[in-house]
């Protein structure tokens, strides 16, 4: 069993927006249909999107960190969306595990969305279906891209590489040692969804030293300071050796 | 959750067709044993059925409002395994298809008696067409309510209160307008439906009162720290990524006041179960002129239940919608 998924280092993400544009601008384009947005130079430019990076601050001030999140379909394994669609419109393939809507089957129901508890699925005003990331599943498959590009817009785009994408069901792909070895994690765990995309934690790089390391080991005496200058007639090296 | 109102209307409508339905046939059953006078001729149970068919037909015409492809609604009757929307599609038009047959077959007074039983009460074709149509009816309650109490997320539904209520206050309304209704089409089953509707309602207004104190009670699952997944006591968020609002923020916000909530709440309390239950024992002492009205202002209080039922509801994705910037 394949599952794909993204894995998001928040450690990494600046927030700059680039996987936002850039999905945006590869699912527009896409075979789907364009992902129409109302007023957009107007006064409340808005519009269908599948990925979002927002902002959070933790802590208080001065001890405040910033942290930049970008959200996206988590690809459940456990897709709560998929069995309240009354028409099978949202699904969950099999042989990889990509969570799709079929734009031709939705009914615009809106139900799937309030099944959702992170929020990623977003209904499109115009063509009146609901809709969400793919995961690029027009992209990774196309054998006309060369390798490096049959990845996800979003994970070509992050100038940080903060976005990995691969198998977390490989337990030798470069996501899954991520996950493992960074302490990737899941959102809202409470639900029992298992999202397939994780997260990495901030870390912070802390130099550890010890008080011994602080000392030289060979000083017993506790005493630093050069050593007694040998006298002018004790043997010196050039009466040992020849160089 | 923004309260749509499409679907206020379609819970509510099919809720009155249902429960008129289901005091027609209360009252055949009771005829059936000679608990109640039988009726003479086909008007009553036929017009009745007509009357539940236009609410019923109503509340369809409704949902279509929710669709975004409503010429795609064939479509949802494919998931009935899963969903519990699909499932409510497929009853809604097989208990609409029931409640025309029982009132054509008291229209046309087919009545070819099916088998009799040892009191010597005739089982007739209305009788196993109200019988199918009793079951229907309980089911699409079940359906309707189900569709949110099966959303574990939001969990001011996800609680059996939201099934039993759907059966209560829609059963209290549909005796209501049976009661409104036999006033003029037989009087002597006015107090009968009177009875049953205030008995009804009483028992929906503890359901309702128990699920108001229910949620209350409620603290939320998720938190700020589950969805980013970062433990710190103070998380807020400093943008949502966006300004101009979208999809999820239109749909789960209702942005109203607390002050607005709380006004609907007790408007509903008094409209949906006060105010009727007052005018109905009125009824139930004689006057007869209050049941008409006993039914439009529950109809009206149930309209503000239902905006309040959707209303409150909170949703664990709001946690991600916190800050315009």
């Amino acid at each position: 069993m394949t599952q794909l998924a993204l894995v998001i280092d928040l450690n990494v993400c600046v927030g700059c927006q680039a996987c936002v544009t850039n999905c945006k601008e590869w699912n527009t384009s896409g075979e789907a249909g364009p992902m129409v947005d109302q007023n957009p130079y107007g006064k409340d430019p808005t519009g269908t999107f599948f990925n979002r990076v927002q902002t959070f601050e933790v802590g208080e001030f001065p001890n405040t960190e910033t942290v930049h999140f970008p959200k996206s379909c988590l690809h459940c394994e456990d897709p709560p969306c998929v069995p309240v669609c009354p028409t099978g419109a949202s699904y969950k393939r099999q042989e990889d595990g990509i969570v799709l809507v079929d734009y031709d089957k939705c009914i615009g129901c809106k139900y799937c969305s309030w099944a959702c508890p992170y929020g990623v699925r977003e209904f499109d005003e115009a063509q009146k279906i609901m809709k969400k990331c793919t995961l690029c599943v027009d992209r990774i498959y196309d054998a006309k891209m060369t390798a490096e590009e049959r990845r996800p817009a979003c994970v070509r785009a992050c100038p940080t590489s903060a976005r990995l994408f691969g198998d977390i069901h490989d337990p030798e792909s470069e996501v899954s040692h991520a996950i493992r070895e960074a302490g990737g994690y899941q959102l809202m765990p409470e639900w029992g969804t298992s999202p397939a995309n994780h997260y990495l934690p901030r870390r912070k790089t802390r130099l550890r030293i010890r008080e011994d390391e602080l000392e030289r080991a060979d000083n017993p005496l506790k005493i630093d300071g050069q050593l007694p200058k040998p006298g002018k007639a004790e043997p010196s090296l050039d009466d040992v050796t020849s160089w | 959750m923004l309260p749509a109102f499409s679907v206020i209307f379609l819970t509510t409508l099919i809720g009155v067709g249902q429960g008129l339905f289901l005091a027609l046939f209360t009252a055949q059953s009771y005829a059936l044993f000679d608990l109640l006078p039988k009726q003479d001729g086909p008007s009553f149970y036929a017009y009745g059925s007509a009357v539940a068919l236009l609410f019923l037909l109503g509340g369809l015409v409704a949902s279509f409002f929710h669709l975004g492809r409503p010429e795609r609604a064939w479509r949802s009757a494919t998931q009935w395994r899963t969903s519990w929307l699909s499932r409510e599609v497929i009853v809604l038009p097989a208990f609409i298809g029931t409640v025309f047959l029982y009132g054509v077959a008291h229209l046309l007074e087919w009545k070819p008696v099916l088998a009799t039983l040892p009191g010597g009460a005739a089982i007739d074709a209305t009788v196993v067409l109200g019988a199918i149509g009793t079951l229907l009816a309980f089911a699409l309650y079940l359906c309707t309510g189900m569709i949110y109490a099966c959303l574990r997320f939001l969990r001011e539904w996800h609680t059996p209160l939201t099934v039993i209520n759907y059966v209560l206050l829609g059963g209290a309304s549909g005796f209501t307008l049976a009661a409104a209704f036999a006033a003029l089409a037989a009087p002597d089953l006015e107090r009968f439906f009177a009875g049953w509707a205030l008995i009804i309602l009483l028992l929906g207004f503890v359901g309702r009162v128990a699920a108001l104190i229910r949620n209350r009670r409620l603290k939320p699952k998720s938190t700020p720290q589950s969805a980013i997944g970062i433990k710190h006591p103070r998380i807020v968020q400093a943008t949502q990524g966006f300004m101009g609002g979208s999809f999820n923020t239109r749909e789960f916000f209702h942005d109203r006041s607390r002050g607005l909530l709380r006004s609907i709440k007790w408007l509903f309390l008094a409209g949906a179960f006060a105010v009727p239950a007052l005018l109905l024992a009125a009824g139930l002492s004689g006057a007869a002129e209050f049941l008409a009205a006993a039914f439009v202002v529950q109809y009206l209080g149930l309209i503000a239940e239902r905006w309040f039922f959707f209303a409150e509801a909170n949703h664990p994705q709001n946690l991600y919608y916190q800050s315009v910037a």
